[in-house]
C-alpha cells in the first residue's frame, strides 16, 4: 500500500496536471495533453514500489511545470479556432 | 474546345484530365488555363475557423515538449558549440553532444560518432548518394534505387547520371514493395550503393529493409535508406538492419524544421566526399556551425518518440482503422494504395474512382489534406509513386493522402470521414462518368484521346 500522504500527493498532482492541460489554447495540444496525462496515470495506477512512485511524482512535477510554460507561450500566439471545436 | 486547348496543353494525358475536369466541374478549367496550380492560395480571415490538419506526412506540428527543450538555447545559451575557449561554447557543445548520443543515436541503435547533423533529410540524402558515389567513383560507378523514392533521391541520381554514373531505377510491385530477387539480379560488380526508402511518403508502405540490408552486406555494397517517415514511428536498429547510411528528418517527428541527421556507419567504415567545404565540423563531413537549438529540438523529438512509440503507434493504428472503415463502408469503389500489411498505419492513400482528386481536395476545404507529396501537390501530373505501382491513370488522379499523427483526435477523423463521404457522393452525382458506370458502360472501351 502506498502511504496515505503519497496517495494524496499523487491525486493532487493529477488534478493539477489536468487543470493546467485544459488551458492549452490549441485544440490539438489541449486534447493531447489531457489524454496523455490520464493515460499515464492510468498506466501507472498499480505501481507500488516507493522509489518508482517517487520518481514518477518527480517526473509529473516536471511535466506540470512544462505544461504551465507551454500554456503561457501558446496563449501569447493564439490562432483561430478549429472547425471541430 | 480543341483549338483552345492546343495552345496551352501538349501532353495527351493532360487533355484526358482536362476532359474529366470539364465534365465534372466546368469552372475549374478557367483556373487551369493559367498554370498547373489548381487550388488557389488564400489566407484565413481573422474570424474564420481553421481547417483541421490531416497532412502529417508533409510536416508535423512541434511537440510542446520539444519547444520547451529548445527555448533556452534560443534565449540565453547562444554560444557557438564549436567555441573551445569559453563557457558559452561548452554549454552549447554539451547540449549538442547529449542530443547526438542519448537521443538520436539511441533511437536508431547507433554510436554517437556515427551521427552527422544536417539541415534535413533532403541534405542527408544528397550527402549520402553523391558523397558515397563520388568517393568510390574510380572503382565503382553504379547505383541502384527504386522508382518510388523521394524526389531528392531521384534528382541526386539524375545529377550523378550526368556525371557519368549509371543508375538503375528499380520498378516496384503492385503493392509498392521492392522485389528482392529483382534487386539481387540488378547488382553488378561495380555497384557501390543501394538506396531504398524505409517508409514511403505517399503510400506509407514499409520496404523489407532488413532483407535488403542482408543482400547488400553479403555483396559488399553500401546500403542507404531514407527513413524520414519511419524514424520514431517504427522500431529501427541500424545494426539489425545492416544499414550503412540513414537519413533522418526533424520536422517529420514533431521536431523543428531545418534540421536532420545522417547516420554514417563506422564499422565497416563508409566514406563519403563532403558536399560542403569549410570549418570541418561534423568530422569534416558537414562544415558549418551546428545550430544548437535545432539540434536540441531534434534530440528532444527523438527521445520523446522513443518514449511514446508504442503509445503513438497504438493510437495512430486505431484512428487509421476508424477512418478507413468509415469511408469504405459508406462509399463503393474506394481503393487503398500500397500493401495492406507492410505499411505504417498513419499514412493512408485512397483512390476514389470517378472523382477527380483535386476537385475533392477543393471541396474538402475544412480539412488540410494533400493528394501526395508536398513537393508536387496540386499539380496536374499524377503522382509518379502511384504510376510506379501501376495505378490506372484515372485512379492515380483520384487519390488523396490522409496523414494521422500524435495530435489527431477521434473527432477530427470522424469529421474528415463524414465530409469525405459527403463530397465524394456529391461529385459522383455530378459526374457523367459515374452515371455511365451506373448504366453499365465500360469506360475503358471509350477512346478519350482520339483526335
Amino acid at each position: 500500500m502506498m502511504a496515505a500522504s503519497t496517495g494524496s500527493q499523487v491525486i493532487s498532482l493529477y488534478r493539477m496536471m489536468l487543470k493546467e492541460s485544459k488551458k492549452f489554447p490549441s485544440y490539438n495540444y489541449r486534447t493531447y495533453a489531457l489524454r496523455r496525462v490520464r493515460d499515464a496515470f492510468r498506466a501507472n495506477r498499480k505501481v507500488e514500489d516507493p522509489k518508482t512512485v517517487e520518481r514518477l511524482i518527480q517526473e509529473g512535477q516536471q511535466s506540470l511545470a512544462l505544461i504551465q510554460r507551454q500554456v503561457s507561450i501558446g496563449s501569447m500566439f493564439k490562432t483561430q479556432k478549429m472547425v471541430v471545436e | 474546345f480543341k483549338n483552345n486547348l492546343a495552345g496551352t496543353v501538349a501532353c495527351l494525358s493532360i487533355v484526358h484530365t482536362l476532359l474529366i475536369k470539364l465534365l465534372v466541374k466546368p469552372v475549374d478549367c478557367l483556373l487551369l488555363s493559367h498554370g498547373a496550380e489548381l487550388i488557389k492560395k488564400r489566407q484565413l480571415e481573422k474570424d474564420e475557423l481553421r481547417p483541421l490538419y490531416m497532412d502529417f506526412q508533409a510536416t508535423t506540428p512541434m511537440d510542446p515538449r520539444v519547444l520547451d527543450a529548445m527555448l533556452p538555447y534560443q534565449v540565453n545559451y547562444y554560444g557557438n558549440p564549436h567555441s573551445r575557449t569559453h563557457a558559452y561554447g561548452w554549454e552549447s557543445e554539451t547540449a549538442m553532444e547529449t542530443a547526438r548520443k542519448q537521443q538520436v543515436a539511441d533511437l536508431i541503435g547507433a554510436d554517437p560518432r556515427e551521427i552527422i547533423f544536417t539541415s534535413g533529410a533532403t541534405e542527408s540524402n544528397n550527402m549520402a548518394l553523391k558523397g558515397v558515389a563520388r568517393f568510390y567513383q574510380t572503382k565503382k560507378r553504379h547505383i541502384i534505387t527504386t522508382q518510388t523514392e523521394h524526389k531528392c533521391v531521384l534528382d541526386s541520381c539524375r545529377v550523378l547520371e550526368a556525371e557519368g554514373f549509371s543508375i538503375t531505377y528499380l520498378p516496384v510491385q503492385k503493392n509498392g514493395l521492392l522485389d528482392l530477387e529483382l534487386l539481387e539480379a540488378s547488382v553488378r560488380p561495380e555497384t557501390s550503393l543501394v538506396s531504398v526508402m524505409t517508409v514511403n511518403n505517399e503510400i506509407g508502405v514499409k520496404q523489407p529493409i532488413k532483407e535488403i540490408g542482408k543482400i547488400c552486406r553479403s555483396k559488399g555494397i553500401f546500403f542507404h535508406t531514407d527513413a524520414a517517415q519511419a524514424v520514431g514511428k517504427i522500431p529501427i536498429n541500424v545494426s539489425d538492419w545492416n544499414v550503412d547510411l540513414m537519413s533522418i528528418s526533424g520536422h517529420k517527428i514533431y521536431g523543428p524544421k531545418g534540421v536532420g541527421a545522417l547516420y554514417v556507419r563506422r564499422r565497416p567504415r563508409v566514406r563519403l566526399e563532403p558536399l560542403q567545404s569549410g570549418g570541418g565540423q561534423e568530422r569534416g563531413l558537414r562544415s558549418g556551425t551546428v545550430p544548437t537549438p535545432l539540434v536540441v529540438g531534434l534530440g528532444a523529438a527523438c527521445s520523446i518518440a522513443q518514449q511514446e512509440m508504442e503509445y503513438d503507434h497504438h493510437r495512430v493504428s486505431m484512428l487509421a482503422n476508424r477512418l478507413v472503415q468509415k469511408i469504405m463502408s459508406e462509399i463503393p469503389e474506394v481503393v487503398m494504395n500500397g500493401d495492406p500489411e507492410q505499411r505504417y498505419p498513419g499514412c493512408i492513400n485512397l483512390s476514389f474512382a470517378y472523382v477527380e482528386g483535386e476537385s475533392l481536395l477543393m471541396a474538402l476545404k475544412d480539412v488540410a489534406l494533400s493528394s501526395g507529396s508536398a513537393c508536387t501537390s496540386a499539380s496536374l501530373e499524377p503522382s509518379y509513386v502511384l504510376r510506379a505501382i501501376g495505378a490506372d491513370e484515372d485512379l492515380a488522379h483520384s487519390s488523396i493522402r490522409f496523414g494521422i499523427g500524435r495530435f489527431t483526435t477521434e473527432e477530427e477523423v470522424d469529421y474528415t470521414a463524414e465530409k469525405c463521404i459527403q463530397q465524394v457522393q456529391r461529385l459522383r452525382e455530378m459526374s457523367p462518368l459515374w452515371e455511365m458506370v451506373q448504366e453499365g458502360i465500360d469506360l475503358k472501351s471509350i477512346k478519350w484521346t482520339q483526335h
